[in-house]
């Protein structure tokens, strides 16, 4: 082959951007059409140096915007290549009409995006209002809770966008800062494992395919618009969990890592419990055991699979819980957050009798300790006691100033 | 769980002294996380960064800490920074200064009491590396300190982070860190 292959420790010690970085080199993608935002750069410079030490064969593509970087990944897709770039914050929010056209033109573009607030007030910490922004636009959304899971994500993103049933973009988040720039153990794969289990990239409708001549990015008015928009969401809705969960089944088989739609920890007999993403969940793990030593039963749900979001998986693991809150890292912006309304809808025709509370917290990078959540298990087991939600429906976690509780 | 908190300016080192203190006791088979608070750091602002070592993988994501040992590797910090906020009884400091450990804790009251000990990492590393990169002294006296590994063992895991170094910068390194192990008190 015309690069050369880097020899990694089975555990090396990276941050999550690291982490992203190596799995975009082992994947070999062909292109990535970057614009450089905190704090994803390190992800798109890290694939630069890889690729001018001769470590990837690729194209690295310097634009002007993130929108003209994701334009350029639709294009260098569209073409027939392997495509992947990162961005946060307004680099994401510039980048949001490009995001549509990607998923209508049903191109596996893989964007890796580490969460971080969005202006006003500037703010480079990490919380989750760009991956908010874009949760409706089509793309399958993964999220990662450690460096570990940024890197093997990846890998995982790649086989099931490029899948020819599925050929729908991905993104993987990770936490601004306490997952892109915190270094942690993380078990590799040797280059030709790594590269093995994505495999060798195969186009579908490639415009570089002379023979078999195509049209990209077609207009359709109301004679078919909603026809496109019903069967990509068919697809979302079908074929793309199927194909989620038989990757993570194969990655288990390659690595002994395991992941799901919805990570359930502590769940077989919780009473209480939180449903969060990002660093978060590790944090509510660790406090959830040490609320059990307590003789609280408290339990976790991570959210592994933002889109399609895996509704009757959480409603199923929530069943028997009594007591649940649901944990926003984004400003709602006058209504309740989103994990909570669709933790909301995912319980109503159920026939569970839990009750459930949100909480908006962390904007801007703000700390969630555990003693904000040895606090809020406390909390929910009152509420679980009392066999409803004894304080407003809505309240804020670690903001300064008088008690913030709406709803 | 072993927590370690790093007071400096950005630019002096504390992130990679503290991802490199990570690498190092990784390969031991123990767990780690290294990580800093940045917000939009400029050079020369004070800023603080972290260790956490534990026989599991760690969970906590946490930024709030109680430390069991302190870093200070810019000596003026002691003043400008509360650089004993949430310590505990027996947090042990680790304190670049140009003074005695009694002229420093007679300056910095708050000191008193509390488990310190000194050295100037400014002073060895422009006397080895020839530039005020405190950060590999600090972990020599660290070595020295706590005790936790033999010396040449943590000088050749060093000597391979440091690989992608010139020789020469790497040959100084050894020496701030031999310098560092012998002088802190």
């Amino acid at each position: 082959m015309a690069f050369d292959k880097m020899e990694l420790r089975d555990t090396e010690v990276w941050d999550g951007n690291l982490a992203a970085a190596h799995a975009l080199r082992q994947c070999q993608v062909d292109v990535v059409s970057a614009y450089p935002i905190t704090p994803s750069t390190p992800i798109v410079e890290g694939y630069a140096k890889f690729k001018s030490d001769n470590y990837v064969e690729g194209e690295f593509i310097m634009v002007e915007s993130e929108h003209a970087a994701m334009s350029g990944c639709i294009g260098a897709a569209a073409a027939g290549g392997r495509v992947a770039t990162a961005t946060s914050s307004q680099g994401l929010a510039l980048m949001a009409e490009t995001l549509y056209q990607a998923s209508g033109m049903r191109l596996p573009i893989i964007l890796n995006i580490v969460n971080r607030a969005l202006a006003a007030p500037l703010n480079v910490n990490g919380d989750h209002s760009d991956m908010y922004l874009v949760r409706d636009s089509g793309w399958i959304q993964f999220d990662a809770f450690s460096p570990q899971e940024a890197y093997d994500l990846n890998f995982i993103a790649f086989k099931v966008a490029e899948d020819h049933e599925v050929r729908t973009p991905a993104v993987i988040n990770q936490d601004g800062f306490m997952t892109s720039h915190t270094a942690q153990g993380v078990k590799t794969m040797d280059d030709d494992t790594a590269f093995n289990f994505v495999g060798e990239f195969k186009p579908m409708n490639d415009m570089l395919d002379f023979e078999h001549p195509v049209t990209h990015g077609v207009q359709t008015e109301e004679d078919w618009h909603f026809e496109h928009k019903a069967r990509q969401h068919n697809d979302m809705m079908t074929i793309v969990p199927q194909k989620i969960d038989a990757v993570f089944e194969e990655f288990a088989k390659l690595t002994g890592r395991k992941y799901n739609q919805i990570e359930k920890y502590d769940m077989d007999d919780a009473d209480v419990a939180v449903v969060c993403m990002g660093t978060s969940v590790e944090t509510a793990r660790e406090v959830a055991k040490e609320m059990r030593e307590k003789g609280i039963k408290a339990g976790v749900v991570g959210i592994r699979v933002f889109r399609p979001f895996p509704f009757m998986a959480i409603a199923e693991a929530l069943k028997d819980v009594k007591a649940v809150a649901a944990l926003d890292r984004s400003a709602p912006g006058g209504t309740a957050g989103a994990l909570f309304n669709e933790i909301a809808g995912s319980l109503f025709n159920s026939d569970s009798k839990i009750v459930l509370s949100g909480y908006i917290y962390g904007l801007g990078g703000r700390d969630l300790t555990k003693r904000h959540l040895v606090d809020l298990y406390t909390e929910l087991q009152a509420n679980a006691d009392a066999g409803k939600v004894l304080t407003q429906q809505q309240q804020f976690i670690g903001v300064r100033g008088p008690k913030l509780a709406y709803l | 769980m072993l927590e370690i908190r790093w007071h400096s300016r950005a630019g002096q080192g504390a992130v990679t002294g503290a991802k490199g203190l990570a690498d190092v006791i990784s390969t031991t088979g123990k767990h780690v996380q290294a990580f800093a608070f940045y917000g939009s750091a400029k050079r020369g602002a004070a800023m603080t960064a972290y260790n956490r070592v534990d026989d599991a993988v760690i969970m906590n994501h946490e930024k709030y800490m109680e430390p069991d040992y302190v870093f200070v590797i810019d000596p003026a910090l002691v003043y400008t920074s509360d650089v004993t906020i949430n310590d505990k009884q027996n947090t042990v400091y680790i304190i670049t200064t140009h003074m005695s450990t009694e002229e420093l804790i007679a300056s910095q009251p708050k000191l008193e009491g509390k488990r310190v000990y000194t050295l100037d990492c400014i002073k060895i590393a422009q006397e080895t590396i020839g530039r005020a990169i405190p950060n590999t002294p600090m972990l020599g006296a660290f070595m020295k300190v706590s005790g936790m590994y033999d010396m040449e063992f943590f000088k050749e895991s060093m000597k391979r982070i440091l690989a992608k170094l010139p020789q020469k910068i790497i040959d100084a390194n050894m020496l701030a860190i031999q310098r560092a192990y012998d002088e802190v008190k």
